[in-house]
Order: structure tokens, then C-alpha cells, then sequence
């Protein structure tokens, strides 16, 4: 049995490297140090995938050859005026090159989803800057580490376990013993809640509620400590050593509450975000002894009110925290290679997302040069999707008007979005049918491996998007003639 | 009907990152991802039971998904609806000039619809976005 190692995860921003698969008959069949969702896909990757490239004809989706689909695609690019390129995060560095020569060639809009998930978080470091490092450094020192607006169980579930809190770094012990100590005293007191309800007179025991409460005492150990804030109680709140629950929308007051704390400057109120004043304080003084911070800030922050001055304001915090102590701050990115996609947009355009080439150069506008504005305003006449499921996650104005215009999907799955396509190519899977490069959340690059050879009539997102640009500018010429 | 009025919340949740790597036709995507998560108080309030098909309405559409007990509360006044297609029908499609739409903090309004059905995938986007 050929065992493959270290090889990398192709699902979230985490991109661990340490995955173990057994292939057998050009399948993967066992995975080992995968998480749920890795797992998931490196077992059940293209299950539902096309065997051949479709085109719609009469309403309905039918088979066709790759020729006649790349003939298609170039048409419906050609024949555009305006057309967006969107999706991105979910292939290889290698492929996204050549969305961008695509997109100059056709003067159209090329955009990737960090538009829909840290767009503000980009444009706000454009601001004010960014104090950051890589995750090895955070592994190996950081003592206090935050987790604002971001559910890491769910969405980056072994971030914690590889990065932060539970693993072992050389400066900085893992504190899993802590948790489990803490998960079994909570099991206890579950059960003596259950057992409560057995006698009806007394069913005044409840739990009190965890914000604002006294603070643990692991928090003023020197050992390293978690603590998430966030809306509601998340699985990775329930791990923390501290929650603190804000009120929605009020995660701009919260932040800059402690800027002004960790400035020792006094606050005139008795609770900010719905948290006492006091326990503010006491964490305000957590942060200022903490010898190496880290704030991790996921969507949360991004996606309510005020989107990027929640940004700003933790950026700010964080710029703010470095008179005192050393603190760093990343976003929590969530496709595998997203960052790839605003580093080679940067690279080559000089602009990390919202690329407009309509006039011929590219032009960078946030609001106005974004997927989402740019449908909700209903300008755009043909769309290219690659690697991603706007229909599935864009807002519904914005899918009635990427839907009524002619589609173009490239990807390995079938999609909401392949569902209601023009042109459907099915492509191999990066990272396990094809290699290419990807860049963690840290901005380090790191190789994806080819695991199988993929379906006979499955080519990469490279090769396809290759041949559709061959195919686009020998359209446009012959038009000329 | 009773109705509520409630802060809509968006987001991930580990089944529904597990439901997308299956496949978004798979039967584990369509049980993840058209649900929501209420709070056992607001589930009281409303007078419906676990498994029970509940409407939400925001003022930019509505759609019928099961409501589930939340393992997460106490949240009162705030319910809970993975990423998917069936969230994205009533999130505020407004950017404030940002390229990023609200997709958390939403109000809404909650109403129970027993007698409504959970549309599958291809049934929802044929309601919502017929391709001629």
C-alpha cells in the first residue's frame, strides 16, 4: 500500500502539511491527521463531478465535447463588454496567473472571494498597517492567544491543536491537560444539573452567565492562556480559558474600550458591549503582561457593522499594545489558498482583489470594482467562475443577476453555481490530482502534491483556463478581420 | 402563528464544512446547512418543536429551513443559519461600499411553517433563480 506523507490539506487557510494518505487504485483511501473536513474531501472528492465538459442547450445542462466547450467559453468571453472572473481560492497561485492574463485580455473584472470574507480586513492593513509573523513563531511563543469573531473549532479545527493552544511549542507548553481537567469538571456538573432535575423543587439551579464573571485564575498564570470573543457561545469558546460575550454589532466599541484601557485612561461607563467595565480592565491588564500576543480576528468582525473600522480598530489595538508588550494580529483566512489569490493579484496587478481591467490597466476600487457591487448594480454581461460557489454564497440580488447573464464554471464539484452555468468544466482537484503552490494564512508558500492522476477528460484549472485564453484571442481576432 | 424578532446570524459550523467537502448535493450538505439553531426559549416562545420547518423573513426574502435546538445558548433573540444557499437568500445584500455584504447581525422575523416544505438544492435555485 503506498503510503504518501506529508502531504497538504487543500481545504481551509491552515493548510496543514502533515497529512498521511493510503492510495490504492487511484483512490485515496485512508487519511490520517485530517481533520473532519479534510478528511471529508480527500475521501469524497468529486463525487458528484461531471464526467465531461456541459453546455446548456434548450434549459438543460447535456454533454459536449472539451473542444466545443472551449469554443463556447471563448464566444461568450469575446462577445462581452464587461465581464467577471471570480472565485480563485480554492485552486493554485500557477492558476490564478492565468485568470489575470484572461481578465487584462478581456478587459473585465477579475475578483477573488476574500472580497466576501476579509476584503475589509485587506483594506483596513492597507490603512493602518499590519503587525504580524508566522504561525511557527506564534507555535513556538506566544502566552496569550485571542480569537475575536472567529470559531477556529469549526472552521480552522486544527489552528488551535497545530498553532496556538494546544500545541507544543519549544518556549511555550501545551495546555490540553488544562482542558481536559476543565471538560471533565464540566461533565460533573452536568450531570449534577441532571440530576437536580430529577427533584422539581429545585429547579432554581442554573449556571450563571460567563461574561462578566470573575475571571479564572489560569488567565494570571504564566502559562499560556485562550481566550475567544464572539457573539454567541462557540465550540471553541467552550475550549477557551475565558469567553467574553459582546453584543452584536458592538465589537467596534469593545476594541477600542481597550485601547483606551491598555493607554491607563479611565472609562466614564459602567459596561461596554454589554462587559462590566471591570472585567475589561482585568483583561486590559492580561494583555499589557502577556510577554508575546496574538489576536486572531475571523469574519465576525468583518461581515457586522462597520466592517472595516472593526478592522481598524483591532489593528489599531494591536499597534497600540506593542508600546507595552509584544503582540501580534492575523486574520483567520478560510479557503486553502485565498491568500494566494490576494498575493498574486498583488503581484502582478498591484492590487490584491477588485482588479477591474475594463479601461485597460487595472484599476482598484473596493465597493465599486467588487464582485458584489458590481452585480447588485447590474452592470457585468458574462461571468467566468473558478473554484468557487457565488450562487451558493452571494447575496440573492447578486445571484439573479450573475445567473441571467451567460456563465462559465470551472470546477471539480458541481456547484450551485455549476447547476445554473452555460459552460461547465469539470477540473482536477489541486492538491490532489494535480500539484501547484499555495500560501498558508501567514503568507508562507507551501507545495500541494498530486496524490492520483485525475479523470481521463479532467484538466487542470491551469491547462483549461490556458486554452481558454488561446481560444478567446483567436476569437477576437478573427472578429477584427 | 406566533412571530419573533430576531437577530439573524450567519456562519460556519463544522458539519457544514464537512457537508461541502461532500459534495453540495449530498444528503449531510442539505441536512447541515438548511437549518437553524434557536434558542430553546425562543423555540418555547414560538410553540414549535425540534425538527419543525420555520420561515424567516428579512426584508430581503424569505425561505423555510428546519429548526434545530441550539447547543449553543443561552442566545435569546438570536438565531443561527450556516453558510449556504439558504442563507444567502435573506442576508443583506448591502455593502457600504466595501464589496462585502452583511451577513451577520440581520434582523429578521421567525414564524413557524409546519406545513411548508425544506427545498433540496436544485428545487430552491429553480424557485429563486430559473435559468431559461
Amino acid at each position: 500500500m503506498p503510503v504518501i506523507s506529508n502531504v497538504t490539506c487543500p481545504v481551509c487557510g491552515s493548510l496543514c502539511d502533515d497529512i498521511e494518505v493510503v492510495v490504492e487504485n487511484n483512490r485515496v483511501t485512508k487519511v490520517k491527521n485530517a481533520c473532519a473536513m479534510g478528511e471529508a474531501k480527500f475521501l469524497s472528492y468529486g463525487t458528484h463531478r461531471p464526467r465531461k465538459p456541459l453546455i446548456r442547450k434548450n434549459g438543460e445542462l447535456v454533454e459536449t465535447t472539451f473542444t466545443e466547450a472551449v469554443k463556447k467559453s471563448a464566444q461568450i468571453l469575446a462577445d462581452s463588454a464587461y465581464p467577471i472572473l471570480y472565485g480563485w481560492s480554492n485552486t493554485s497561485c500557477e492558476a490564478i496567473r492565468v485568470g489575470i492574463e484572461l481578465a487584462e485580455e478581456i478587459g473585465g473584472v477579475i475578483d477573488n472571494t476574500s472580497t466576501v470574507c476579509h476584503g475589509p480586513s485587506v483594506l483596513s492593513i492597507q490603512d493602518i498597517g499590519f503587525a504580524t509573523c508566522t504561525l511557527g513563531q506564534i507555535r513556538h511563543r506566544a502566552d496569550l492567544v485571542f480569537y475575536w469573531g472567529s470559531n477556529p473549532w469549526s472552521a480552522h479545527p486544527r489552528h488551535i491543536e497545530r498553532y496556538t493552544a494546544f500545541s507544543q511549542g519549544r518556549f511555550q507548553a501545551s495546555v490540553w491537560g488544562r482542558y481536559l481537567s476543565r471538560l471533565s469538571a464540566y461533565r460533573a456538573k452536568q450531570r449534577l444539573l441532571r440530576a437536580a432535575k430529577l427533584f422539581p423543587w429545585r429547579q432554581e439551579v442554573s449556571t450563571p452567565s460567563e461574561s462578566g464573571g470573575q475571571l479564572p485564575p489560569t488567565l494570571f498564570r504564566k502559562e499560556r492562556k485562550m481566550i475567544v470573543v464572539d457573539v454567541r457561545k462557540t465550540r471553541s469558546a467552550d475550549i477557551a480559558d475565558y469567553f467574553l460575550q459582546v453584543e452584536p454589532n458592538k465589537d467596534y466599541e469593545l476594541l477600542q474600550a481597550f485601547r483606551v484601557l491598555i493607554r491607563d485612561e479611565e472609562l466614564d461607563v459602567d459596561k461596554v458591549a454589554g462587559v462590566p467595565v471591570e472585567t475589561l480592565e482585568e483583561i486590559a491588564d492580561i494583555m499589557i503582561a502577556s510577554s508575546f500576543g496574538v489576536l486572531f480576528f475571523g469574519v465576525g468582525l468583518t461581515m457586522s457593522e462597520g466592517k472595516l473600522r472593526n478592522i481598524d480598530a483591532a489593528l489599531s489595538l494591536t499597534r497600540d499594545l506593542n508600546t507595552r508588550t509584544k503582540f501580534v494580529i492575523m486574520p483567520m483566512r478560510g479557503h486553502f489558498n485565498v491568500t494566494g489569490a490576494n498575493i498574486v493579484s498583488t503581484w502582478q496587478t498591484g492590487f490584491p482583489y477588485a482588479v477591474d481591467f475594463s479601461r485597460g490597466y487595472p484599476r482598484y476600487n473596493p465597493g465599486e470594482t467588487s464582485v458584489v457591487d458590481i452585480l447588485s448594480r447590474d452592470e457585468s454581461d458574462a461571468g467566468l467562475i473558478v473554484a468557487s460557489d457565488p450562487v451558493a454564497h452571494f447575496p440573492q440580488q447578486a445571484v439573479q443577476n450573475l445567473v441571467k447573464n451567460p456563465l462559465i464554471v470551472v470546477d471539480p464539484e458541481t456547484t450551485a453555481t455549476s447547476l445554473m452555468a452555460d459552460v461547465v468544466f469539470p477540473s482536477a482537484v489541486v492538491g490532489i490530482e494535480t500539484e501547484g503552490t499555495a500560501y498558508r494564512m501567514d503568507m508562507v508558500p507551501l507545495p500541494m502534491k498530486k496524490l492520483v492522476e485525475p479523470p481521463k477528460n479532467c484538466h487542470t484549472d491551469e491547462e483549461l483556463l490556458q486554452r481558454i485564453l488561446r481560444q478567446t484571442r483567436r476569437t477576437k481576432k478573427r472578429r477584427k478581420k | 402563528m406566533p412571530k419573533l424578532k430576531v437577530s439573524l446570524l450567519t456562519g460556519r459550523t463544522l458539519r457544514q464544512g464537512k457537508g461541502k467537502e461532500q459534495g453540495k448535493l449530498s444528503e449531510l450538505y442539505w441536512k447541515s446547512v438548511a437549518t437553524c439553531e434557536i434558542d430553546p426559549t425562543d423555540l418555547k416562545t414560538l410553540g414549535v418543536k425540534e425538527n419543525t420547518n420555520v420561515k424567516i423573513t428579512t426584508d430581503y426574502g424569505s425561505v423555510v429551513v428546519k429548526a434545530v435546538k441550539s447547543l449553543r445558548a443561552p442566545h435569546p433573540g438570536a438565531v443561527f443559519v450556516p453558510y449556504g444557499p439558504w442563507a444567502s437568500i435573506i442576508v443583506n445584500p448591502k455593502t457600504h461600499g466595501t464589496g462585502m455584504p452583511s451577513f451577520k447581525g440581520i434582523t429578521a422575523e421567525i414564524e413557524p411553517a409546519p406545513t411548508e416544505t425544506v427545498l433540496k438544492l436544485p428545487e430552491l435555485l429553480k424557485q429563486q433563480y430559473k435559468k431559461e
